[in-house]
Parts: structure tokens; sequence; C-alpha cells
């Protein structure tokens, strides 16, 4: 199958649901692809389901998520074609979309391309951490919205971010508690020059003050400023080490729940070679764009947390206005019908981006959280290469980039394509090289970005 | 590790994992299925033979492959389950069947 | 301004063996390496130790490509004692896969003038049909016709050889720099002065082993070496459990268990994109030669820039005008990596390459230019 579309979204996120609602609106004919069932992405999964068959878990999983349903529906109805269950695995120099599902692989040709893949959790590698019963705090969070599942036995929260206090109190009204949450270090110091955006920005003060007040009310243990995690376990986690106020303390566990933040998940952008910079802020990179969501690479545009996390209200408004930009790149609006429709989309990105600052500052990551110091700790999950041997080859063979260093020691090779060591590997080079992170670069990422066989490349599949 | 939350709805579907019949709430991924049916792994790593589970559960990290129907090295966390599913461990490297 | 015995630019598969052998030999060798980004035909190599398709015509190739596997096996303890580092070294002989009865009748006459113009020792090789192919490896497709086979043929890990060659210049005194592209090259008989990474050397031995830039390098220092890129396309498959037994020159499963699928051979400069016609090219004669490839997963597909000098053939030569300076360049940086650190190193410390080698200076092609 080969079907000419105005637009193709990769991704059904808040991002690329607006997108499609906007770009479908005006006429543009647009097909969204998505991996998961459902639309709505991580933030809203299985919102659908959830509205449906488990309405009382509207209650505990909060008016954010909730609020989700309604993008949902205009998507829904918005007449743009949905390919749910489908995985991108590379997008051509001509932007045909090859995507792959349970039946078979197509190609797909589309004259623009809005990237809006969204976020993945942080990588948080820390000794123990790729034992069993290790998982994100996301992970969890996927389960609980997707499945009804949660935690059973003893469970501990650690890392750092707003998340963790959200699933934390999700967790509560689920009716588990867990045993406790270890909170590395905030920045309070470094964040307090921004506390007057974060304040004036909507609710965000409120909902994290009243999330607090939960924890404290259930009596969840919940200590800040804790260093050094370890977990320990032979063939799964048992118990998560730390060091807090100077003292080594030991809680035993059955799951631990890790989390640092999120990140652009931007190996499709990457894998077309859009040019990226280091965004010192938040401590990763982000796609450069322009005012208009245009990326380096002609005819492809980023919305929503793939540019920079932005969190989800902020991803719609900005999936909205990518795809303002799209009909202006395809001469379906004119420059001022565009500048007329954008113009109330900016003033309310600017709103939500208020809390930015703050929240990046608070909760931007320690060096020790990102190169890991114990050279033991596993960076590169799948070719389980550790950090001592990383940093050895930096120091002692002179390996100054992550390209050299994934041919010499193989990270980055794996299935997942550096997506859980990328962030780490180039930390580490940066911090052993005594340079910025910039002038470390990133690793070439190659199509596919998710896996076909070799019989589905040769054509052999069933093409649609 | 985990568990289904009372008012989840009670719709299963019939799935195996390892061979043992598990009944998996409807509409959840073959890895979580696995992990409520009590798996602690789901595979072993192609280069050691280490242990591993579930991670990420969004289809990011990889961690979840499992042998699905037959065919080894699925991320489990993208596959609803369907009646008489078959969920395997995934063991080290996968075999190239002829 | 630092002094060395012999500075050698480039620090890929040829550069660093050569500056290994030197440092081996006892000479102090600098080794400047440009960056992390940069086109680097050695992280896009196949691995094989491949002597049975080359030097048709040109037996000194042949020659040079034999001689260079047989020192390999010893070459891979040499590097494994003194690095730690295992480069994966299997010699057990390759096929070339003919998929046609018209294929497998053009191999025969290449191989068998191979033979004719091998002298001694005698290049011996053996068609194999369709059957005598599958009792050598059972999972070959039921359409193809059969193979050449032989034992010359081997395989290494390119980017493992790399390291070793890395760590073993390092462990016998030689001196890398990184992020050293040369930014002036300052040449006189005998005497080579070079300005890269903000840092000054001096020797009076040169080696050009730059690849691409090896060209432009070149012009300052007496050499022809007019090389052009010529891209590669390489399909990498995720691990499975060992099956191919036998080494092919398209189709080779790694000691990690990765099956490589080669390759392609495109004229489109400095151009290291994939495509999605090769990409397919490639997955549909891997499969009609290995039908089990069809439900394995492909986790990469890769392209490099080979460095191609105009009959494919090595550049070796010592400058006449610049006496000192050494070109070094081919295709082959595996194959070639043992003769390189333990034959062509010892003739760049001792000032004169040997009369096989003079098959392959640059000034053959400077009749091309004057015609």
């Amino acid at each position: 199958m080969s079907a000419a579309f105005d637009l193709a979204i990769v991704g059904a996120g808040p991002a690329g649901l607006a997108a499609a609602v906007t770009a479908a609106g005006l006429g543009l004919r647009t097909a969204v692809i998505d991996e998961q069932p459902e639309p709505g992405g991580q933030i809203y999964r299985a919102i659908e389901s959830v509205s449906t068959q488990r309405p009382a878990h509207l209650r505990i999983l909060g008016p954010d998520y909730a609020a989700g349903l309604e993008l949902v529906k205009r998507f829904r109805a918005s007449g743009a074609e949905y390919l749910p269950q489908t995985s991108v695995w590379q997008v051509d120099g001509e932007r045909n979309v090859y995507v792959r599902n349970r039946t078979g692989t197509a190609r797909i040709a589309a004259r623009q391309i809005l990237i809006a893949t969204g976020a993945m959790e942080r990588p948080l590698p820390v000794p123990g951490w790729t034992l069993p019963g290790v998982m994100t705090c996301g992970a969890a969070q996927t389960l609980l919205k997707s499945a009804g599942v949660v935690p059973d036995g003893r469970f501990v929260l650690a890392g750092s971010g707003p998340l963790l206090m959200l699933l934390a109190s999700q967790l509560l009204r689920a009716g588990v508690k867990p045993a406790a949450i270890l909170e590395t270090r905030p920045n309070t110091f470094a964040a307090l020059r921004h506390l007057p955006g974060f304040l004036a920005a909507p609710g965000y003060l409120g909902r994290g003050l009243s999330m607090l007040s939960e924890l404290r009310k259930a009596g969840v243990p919940h200590k800040t400023g804790v260093r050094r995690l370890h977990i320990h376990g032979d063939v799964r986690a048992r118990e998560i080490e730390y060091e807090w106020h100077g003292q080594i303390l030991r809680e035993s566990a059955d799951l631990v729940l890790l989390h640092q933040g999120i990140v652009p998940n931007a190996n499709l952008a990457w894998s077309l070679r859009c040019a990226h910079a280091w965004d010192f802020a938040q401590r990763c990179f982000r796609p450069v764009l322009d005012a208009w969501s245009n990326t380096s690479v002609d005819g492809v545009l980023i919305a929503g947390d793939t540019g920079g996390i932005i969190g989800a209200r902020a991803a719609a408004l900005s999936g909205h206005l990518a795809a303002l930009s799209v009909a202006f790149n395809v001469a379906k609006i004119s420059t001022a019908e565009r500048d007329r429709l954008a113009q109330p989309m900016r003033a309310e990105i600017k709103r939500h981006l208020r809390a930015r600052p703050f929240l990046d500052a608070l909760y931007r990551p320690p060096q020790e959280m990102v190169a890991p110091r114990d050279d033991d700790t596993i960076v590169c999950r799948c070719e389980e290469i550790r950090a001592g041997e990383i940093r050895r080859l930096v120091t002692e063979q002179g390996c100054s980039g992550p390209n050299q260093m994934k041919s010499f020691a193989r990270c980055g090779m794996g299935p997942c394509q550096g997506r859980l060591c990328g962030l780490t590997v180039v930390e580490m080079i940066a911090e052993s090289r005594g340079v910025p992170v910039p002038e470390v670069g990133y690793y070439r990422i190659r199509s596919p970005v998710k896996p076909v066989t070799v019989g589905e490349l040769a054509g052999l599949g069933l093409d649609r | 590790m985990f568990k289904k939350l009372p008012d989840a709805g009670t719709a299963t579907v019939t799935v195996l994992i390892d061979g043992k019949p598990f009944q998996a709430p409807r509409g959840c991924t073959a890895a979580a299925a696995a992990l409520l049916a009590g798996a602690t792994s789901t595979r072993t790593t192609a280069v050691s033979e280490a242990p591993r589970a579930p991670y990420c559960m969004m289809g990011v990290c990889f961690e979840c492959l499992m042998e699905i129907d037959g065919a080894p090295n699925q991320q489990a966390c993208l596959v609803p389950v369907a009646e008489n599913m078959r969920i395997n461990r995934q063991p080290g490297k996968a075999e190239a069947k002829p | 301004m630092s002094r060395y015995d012999t500075i050698v630019i480039g620090g890929g598969l040829v550069g660093s063996a050569i500056a290994y052998g030197l440092a081996r030999g006892g000479l102090k060798a600098a080794l400047l390496d440009e960056g992390d980004v940069a086109f680097r035909a050695s992280r896009g190599n196949f691995g094989l130790v491949w002597v049975q398709s080359k030097g048709i015509g040109v037996p000194e190739y042949q020659r040079w490509s034999r001689l260079s596997s047989g020192l390999w096996d010893d070459f891979a303890v040499e590097l494994r004692q003194e690095t730690g580092i295992d480069c994966a070294h299997e010699h057990r002989g390759g096929v070339t896969i003919c998929l046609t009865e018209q294929d497998f009748a053009q191999r025969r006459q290449m191989m068998e003038r191979l033979r004719l113009e091998s002298g001694e020792p005698c290049f011996e090789y053996q068609m194999l049909g369709h059957d005598e192919l599958r009792k050598l490896m059972p999972e070959i497709g039921p359409e193809i016709a059969g193979a050449s086979y032989t034992r010359y043929d081997g395989a290494a890990n390119p980017l493992y050889l790399l390291r070793a060659l890395h760590a073993a210049l390092l462990k016998r005194g030689g001196h890398y720099f990184a992020h050293s592209k040369v930014a002036s090259l300052r040449a006189a008989p005998h005497d080579f002065t070079v300005t890269a990474g903000g840092a000054t050397f001096s020797a009076p031995r040169l080696v050009l082993a730059a690849g691409l830039g090896n060209k432009e390098l070149g012009t300052q220092a007496g050499l022809n070496m007019p090389v052009q890129p010529e891209r590669g396309q390489i399909l990498v498959t995720e691990r499975v459990k060992p099956v191919l037994g036998m080494l092919t020159l398209l189709v080779r499963q790694t000691a990690e268990g990765s099956v490589m699928i080669g390759e392609s051979h495109e004229d489109v400069g400095l151009n290291d994109a994939t495509t999605p016609e090769v990409q397919q090219a490639l997955a549909a004669r891997a499969v009609r030669t290995f039908p089990f490839l069809r439900d394995v997963r492909v986790v990469r597909h890769w392209a490099a820039l080979r460095v191609l000098s105009p009959d494919g053939l090595p550049i070796y030569e010592q400058s006449q005008q610049y006496p000192g300076a050494f070109a070094a360049t081919c295709h082959s940086g595996v194959t070639l990596a043992a003769a390189h650190a333990l034959r062509y190193a010892g003739f760049v410390a001792d000032g004169a390459l040997p009369a096989e080698l003079a098959r392959f200076t640059g000034q053959r092609f400077n009749v091309q230019k004057a015609a």
C-alpha cells in the first residue's frame, strides 16, 4: 500500500492527537501512527478503556489524567486515519514512513512528517538497577492505567521528580502504600530564583502541595537528600541501600520503582539527522526547532516532549501549532491565517511553560546520578557494559566520543539502540575528558529504529 | 510483585505462560500478564544469561523480550493478550528456526 | 614541538596497524587521529580476512593478501597476549556463494585464472556444487547453484581489532593523539613537520594512512593517492544462536551471534546515508541465500565509505620527492592488518619498500593523468 497523506504523525500522545485534530480540521489528509492499541500516548494511556470499563479509576489517577479524554474524543471525531499497534521503523529521505504491525509492513508516503514520539524516563543507572524487580515509576503508572494493576508486597520509590509524588498519591488512592519514598536531593537553592514563575503558572503549586499532604496523612516514610542508591539482590531485587545524613541505611523491597525525570524519546529524529543541541537546564539533547516546529530536515516537524520536556498541556498546544505550520508548509493556509490562528496558542503555551524553569532547576539531576561513580554499575543494559570499562576507555585509550565508545565497547549496539545508555555514556565521556557535554556529541542513530525482520525488509511480508 | 485491583473488571483471557495456563485481564499486555502470574524474571540476556524483567513497560528498554506464539524476542509490553497466546521466557539468544 | 621517529596520520585500521608495527619494532611513533564524528571507514568494515577474490590479473595483490592471512593466526594471538583483547579471529576458510549457474561458471573461471597466475606457492581452491555446499552449510537456500571455497579466508572483529591495535600501540610506548586532524604539513627529504590538534610534531618518517584524507595530504608529501569514496551498506541482525558454521563473502555470523549482511558498491561521493532500495536488495539476497534469516530481526542498517583507489588496489609507495614519506591505503583494512603491522611497518622503518610492492605505487595513476 502506498497512500499519499499530507501529514503523517508519529505518536498518539497529546501532541500527536492535537496536531491531528487541527490538521484534519483544516482539510489536510492526516494519518496518526502509534504503537499502543488506544490513543493517549503514555500520559493518557488507556484513557478510553479506563473511562468505559474502570471509571472508578479516574478518581485514582487524578483530574489531569481524566482531562485527556476530551482530546481523545476530538481525535476520534476528527476524520484523521488512525493506525494503532503500528510501529514506525524508518523514515527515508523522501518522507516515506515505513511501518509495521502484526500483519506485516508497509510504506506510507507523506508530504510532511510530524514526530510526536514524546518522552521516556531518564535512565537512572545505579548498582543493581538491571535486577528483576526494578522498574521505572512510569512502568508502575502504565500498569495502573492500562490494566488496573498495582504493586503487591513491599515496594520503594526512589529518585526525584514530580512523577514520584504523583505515582505515590495515585497508589495511595488505589489502596496500596509505598514502604518508603527516597528522594535524592532536590536543588532547592538553585531553583529558588525561578519560584515566581512557578507560582504564577496555572495550578502546579496547588497540585504539588496536595500530593505532599496526602503522603503525610498516609504516613508514608519520605526522605529527601538521599544519595548513593544501591540495589541489592541475587536473581531479583531484595533491598535498596542508600546514604542519608551521613548514615548508610537499607530498605527491604520486592519492587523498586526508579525515576529521575523524563527526556525526549527522539531516536526517530536522530535517525533522520535532525540537528540537536544540548539543553543545560534539562540536561539532555533536544532537537533544534524554529518558531514553527520545523526541524533542520525539510518537511520534518516535531511537537510535544520530543522537542524538549514541556508537559502534557503544553504538548497538546504545540501539536496544534505544528499542524498550523504543516498547513502553511503545504500551502493550505496563508501566512496571515497561520499567524492569526497561532497567536492564542502561543500565549497559552507560554502560560504553561512558566512552571518549567523552576521544575527543571529543582529536579536537575546531580552529576553522580547521570555519571555513575561505582565502576560496577551497568551503563549499557543491552550489552552489559559497566561504568568502569567506559571510564577506562576514555582515560587510558583516549576514546573521545560516543561513536568511538560504541565501536570499542559495543555500548549502544543492542536492541534499545542507545535509548537507555546514550545520555549516561555522553555524560561520562564529558566528565572523564573534562569538557562540556555538547563537545562530546551523541550516537549516530540509524534505522531501523524499531525491529523489523530481514524477510520484511526483503518485501516478503504482506504489503498493505 | 503485582496484583490486579479488585474493581479492575473481571473479563479475562486464557494465556499460557511458560506452558501454564493463566487468566490474564482482558486488554493487558503479555508482559503485564507474566508479571501478574508471578514471574520474577522474563528472560535471560543474550550476553551473559543474566536474569532480566520488564523495566519501562512502554517499548523503549527492550528488557521485556519474550517468545510469543513461537516468535522470539518480541517486546511483550507492546503485545495485548489474546486467547491461547503462548508467552514464554526468552532464554538468551534467539533461536533462528529454519 | 615533539620529535618522533615516525608520524602516522590516520588512526583507522591501516594507520594503527602500521603505528603498532613501528612501536613494536622499537621506534617512537605518534599516531594522529581526527575526531569522533568523521567518516572512518574502519567502523564500517565487514570484518573479513578475505583472500579468494583478491588480485585477478594482479598476482602481487593475491600474494600480499595470502601472506597477510597466513600471518594473522599468530598476529591475533600476539594482540591478545599484549592487550587481553580477543579479536575473535577465525581461520577456517570461506566461500563465495554463486546464486545462479551462470555465476558459478564465471566464478570458476575467475578462480582458475587466479590459480594460473599465482606461481609458487600455488593458489588452491575448490568449486562446490549445490549438494557439496549443502554439506558444509545445511542452511543454504534451495536455489543456490554453489560456491567457490578456499582455506585462506577468515574473519575478525574489526572494532575489537582497532581497539586492540590502539591498546597495543600504547603498551609499546606509542603515542596516540585524538582530535588531531592535520592543520599543516611541511615536507622535506627525511624531515616532516605536522601541526595537528594544536600541537606540532616532527619526524624523519611520515606515513599517510588517513583514508579519504590521503588525497589532499598526499599532494603535500609528494605522493599521488587519488582515492575516492565508495559507499557500502550493511545490515546487522540481533544476536541469534550459532547457525552459520562457514564464512561467506556476503553473509557471516559474528562470535556474538549477530548476522552481518553485506554489501553494496555505490559511487555517491561523501554520502554515508543508507537507502531503502539497497536495504531491500541486501535483505532479499540474504533470504534467498539463507532462508532462515527471514524471521531474524535487523537491529541496524549501516553505511560506510570505502577508500578506493581507481583500480581498487592498495597504494604503497615511498615518495621520491620526499623520501621518508610513505603512502598506505587499501580497502581491506582487516585482511591486511597483519601484513601492515608485521611487514609494512618494517619497510617504513628500514626506509625502503621491497620489489613485491612496486606494483602498488601511486605513480601508476600518473600515466592516466598525462593521457
